[in-house]
């Protein structure tokens, strides 16, 4: 039976164009940029210094605290500089350049393709190899991964759910990723119910990816507690909160994480990253990305080195389309536009789509008519038109009320809104000055 | 790279749909009516409308421009669809003065006073029509006989008129003479105003828009179950007095006003459960004003009232929230 989330929801185009195209390794970059910053949390630190040299695996910054997480070089070669350069955000953010000099790696890392299915490892211990491998979650929240494995005081996971939904148009690397390393994977999620002691495990996955479901379903007999759920295809389904309704049923309290209903969620990708790390001793240096778009000449899945600039593959794709109008970190629904290409691949991104000229601008934005589309695709059973005026006429606590803050910025809202009205921005500038204030009260 | 590349916060797609499509949609289900209209009072049918969409246009685009100094939205669709509306509201044989100034009073005061397209709190095209009914009674409630029962441009009054100066006399319901046959009105060979007759025609509509999305089925069908059941229980307890439901339903501009204009998305509630309120609230008033009121129709005022309560169910009747513990 096909499942999913109960309230709201918009089923956008999928446009997945690059569904058929197996993962590819990306040729090495002549030089990287990798940001100390790639995930939730305080900014690592960094260890090395310009002069350095590096081999592929090397720990470059360090966890500054119980949020945060390693980040290691994805390439051998020289530090150039220590230095800021914009990253998806468009803010200069600090990151290490390295002139890439052959691909030595650091000793220890297992790059053999053989499959270990051997889970001996203590709990304990995988957590603490999560930790130092740098995983974060890869589905583009980059929250990092040990954190989520050791719940807060008094709570207790009873599931886990992996996150296969890929909900957002034209990415695909997730689903090439589950046709690929489908026991990669599944070993993975073990690895990730042991460290959490929980004894059940469902992957979700939308219907329009049948054969990743078919081949998932007859893979996962052979591994204790894990099942496939099929899921009904509507965005935002890879949302956290939406997954777990959509699997469990359950909804998560406003304002609580999953773990208030006992489960915890982690991507396709993490459990990849997860395998890799236990059983290869390879910390998180690459990930798939999808390169797409209309008007790009080889729409791929690329496997590449973190740090790698996106002009690098849209090279490899193909080169840049004349009619390019916007560059885009993510999906069409989340992701980021992006202003150079030299901005970096990083742990969390999962694609990067090329839009045409004429797909790149807004719309004209007319008068509200009330029609309440926003309100019946909103997953979160918000009223975006109301925040939206609560926003831009600075009504905070009012906001407030209306639980601006539970808004997860899927952007249904502005999607479906016949007049191509703003909402979500004014939403997220409404959740900014909220969660300030609410921040300044807790004080 | 030649050209800059644009940055905008997500999402970057954006559905097809848009304002002017939804507009054109409620246009293209106001057809099948309107084409009954034009076969049962003839050129007086296309001499109405042509002047009430012409003007409700005009007074959009002059107000617009002159006294708000703003872009003229004209082409949104949604003048036009008042034009029409307020053309189904009123007697074929008005004289085209009458419907210009209701033109006036829809536009002008019914819309853009508020702000124009969104702003309104009131349903434009009910306000061009009670601001007429109030000023003009006689010719507003003067019917021209139609072509499908011709009797020689005699002048005829509605169903619920008849009802109501038959009950005032002191007739029996059974013994009002001039009633038509249910399934003539249900079809549409009736008198009234020029797009109320067919109720069939105008549902057929009504699941047009329901297939589009243009509407949704609470406010239509909480205004005609409430109608039929209150209306009903009078029935079963005096069916001298009062009359049988279906006359309440399929007369009046009651489909026409539950379904086109109760409807209209700027002037009724966002959620489900507001618009059940709204709906129920329109069927008490009109059954109430037409039972015991002193116009034999009611519910282009029902809707009026009940758009003044529309801000105040938004304020109270929120939608179910995700995770909200109640």
């Amino acid at each position: 039976m096909l499942k999913t989330f109960k309230l709201g929801g918009v089923h956008p185009p999928e446009n997945k164009l690059s569904k058929d195209k197996t993962i590819e390794v990306l040729p090495l970059p002549k030089t990287v940029f990798i940001p100390v910053a790639q995930h939730i949390g305080a900014p690592s630190t960094p260890l090395v210094k310009r002069g350095d040299e590096v081999k592929v695996g090397q720990i470059i910054a360090k966890s500054s605290s119980f949020v945060s997480t390693n980040i290691h070089s994805s390439v051998s070669g020289k530090v150039k500089k220590v230095d800021f350069s914009a990253d998806s955000s468009g803010y200069p953010k600090q990151g290490i350049f390295i002139d890439v000099k052959g691909d030595e790696w650091v000793e220890g890392i297992d790059r053999s393709k053989d499959l270990d299915k051997d889970i001996s490892i203590e709990g304990s211990d995988i957590i603490r190899k999560i930790q130092d491998a740098g995983i974060v979650g890869l589905g583009g929240a980059t929250f990092p991964t040990h954190v989520k494995l050791v719940p807060p005081k008094g709570m207790k996971a009873d599931v886990l759910l992996i996150n296969g939904v890929e909900c957002e148009p034209y990415l695909t690397s997730d689903h090439r990723l589950m046709l690929e390393k489908p026991d990669e994977i599944l070993v993975g999620i073990q690895l990730l119910m042991k460290a959490m002691n929980v004894d059940k495990a469902v992957i979700g996955i939308e219907n329009n990816k049948p054969d990743a479901i078919i081949l998932l379903n007859k893979k996962c007999k052979s591994y204790n507690g894990i099942s496939v759920q099929s899921l009904k295809v509507q965005y935002p389904q890879g949302g956290e909160k939406q997954l777990i309704n959509a699997v469990t049923g359950k909804e998560v309290p406003s304002g609580g994480l999953p773990i208030a209903v006992g489960a915890v969620v982690s991507n396709v990708g993490t459990a990849f990253a997860v395998y890799e790390a236990i059983q290869k001793n390879k910390p998180l240096i690459e990930r798939v990305v999808t390169i797409t778009g209309k008007g790009v000449e080889k729409p791929s899945n690329f496997m590449v080195r973190v740090g790698t600039a996106t002009s690098e593959l849209v090279e490899a794709a193909g080169g840049l389309p004349e009619n390019t109008g916007k560059i885009i970190s993510g999906g069409p629904m989340m992701g980021r536009a992006i202003r150079t290409m030299d901005v970096p691949v990083t742990k969390g991104t999962s694609g990067i789509l090329l839009m045409k000229e004429e797909e790149a601008n807004r719309k004209e934005v007319k008068a509200c008519i009330r029609c309440s589309r926003c309100t019946t695709v909103c997953p979160m059973g918000l009223e975006p038109f109301l925040l939206m005026t609560l926003g831009e006429k600075q009504i905070f606590d009012r906001a407030e009320g209306e639980k601006i803050m539970d808004c997860i910025e899927c952007g249904s809202c502005s999607y479906t809104c016949p007049s191509n009205r703003p909402l979500l921005d004014y939403i997220r500038f409404g959740k900014g000055k909220v969660g300030a204030i609410m921040r300044s009260r807790k004080k | 790279m030649s050209n800059l590349l644009t940055v905008s916060p997500s999402p970057h797609v954006h559905s097809s749909d848009s304002t002017q499509k939804i507009m054109y949609r409620v246009v293209f289900a106001m057809i099948p009516a309107m084409a009954w209209g034009i076969y049962m009072f003839g050129f007086d049918a296309i001499r109405v409308g042509l002047i009430s969409i012409i003007s409700c246009l005009a007074f959009e685009y002059l107000i617009q421009k002159y006294l708000m100094k703003v872009k003229p939205s004209i082409t949104d669709g949604s003048a036009l669809i008042t034009g029409v509306l307020l053309a189904f509201n009123v007697p074929s044989n008005l004289p085209w003065w009458i419907i210009i100034i209701g033109a006036i009073a829809a536009m002008g005061i019914g819309k853009l006073s508020f702000g124009g397209l969104g702003a309104n709190i009131f349903n434009p095209a009910i306000v061009g029509r009670v601001f007429l009914l109030i000023s003009f009674p006689a010719q507003m409630t003067t019917w021209p006989a139609t072509n499908a029962m011709a009797v020689d441009g005699v002048s005829a009054a509605t169903p619920l008129a008849l009802i109501k100066e038959g009950i005032k006399n002191g007739t029996p319901v059974s013994q009002i003479e001039g009633l038509p046959q249910l399934s003539d009105m249900a079809i549409g060979f009736n008198h009234g105003s020029l797009g109320e007759i067919s109720a069939i025609l105008l549902i057929l509509g009504g699941l047009y828009m329901l297939w589009k999305k243009v509407i949704t089925w609470q406010i239509p069908a909480s205004i005609i179950l409430t109608v039929a059941l209150v209306s009903g229980i009078f029935w079963l307890i005096d069916s001298e007095i009062y009359v049988n439901p279906l006359y309440h339903i399929l007369t009046g501009g009651l489909m026409l006003g539950a379904i086109f204009m109760a409807t209209d998305m700027v002037t009724s509630p966002m959620t489900g459960k507001g618009q059940i309120i709204f709906g129920v609230g329109i069927g008490l008033i009109t059954i109430s004003i037409r039972m015991f009121g002193a116009y034999p129709e009611g519910i282009s005022f029902a809707i009026l009232i009940m758009n003044a309560f529309v801000p105040l169910i938004n304020m109270y009747i929120k939608p179910k929230r995700f995770g909200g513990q109640k």
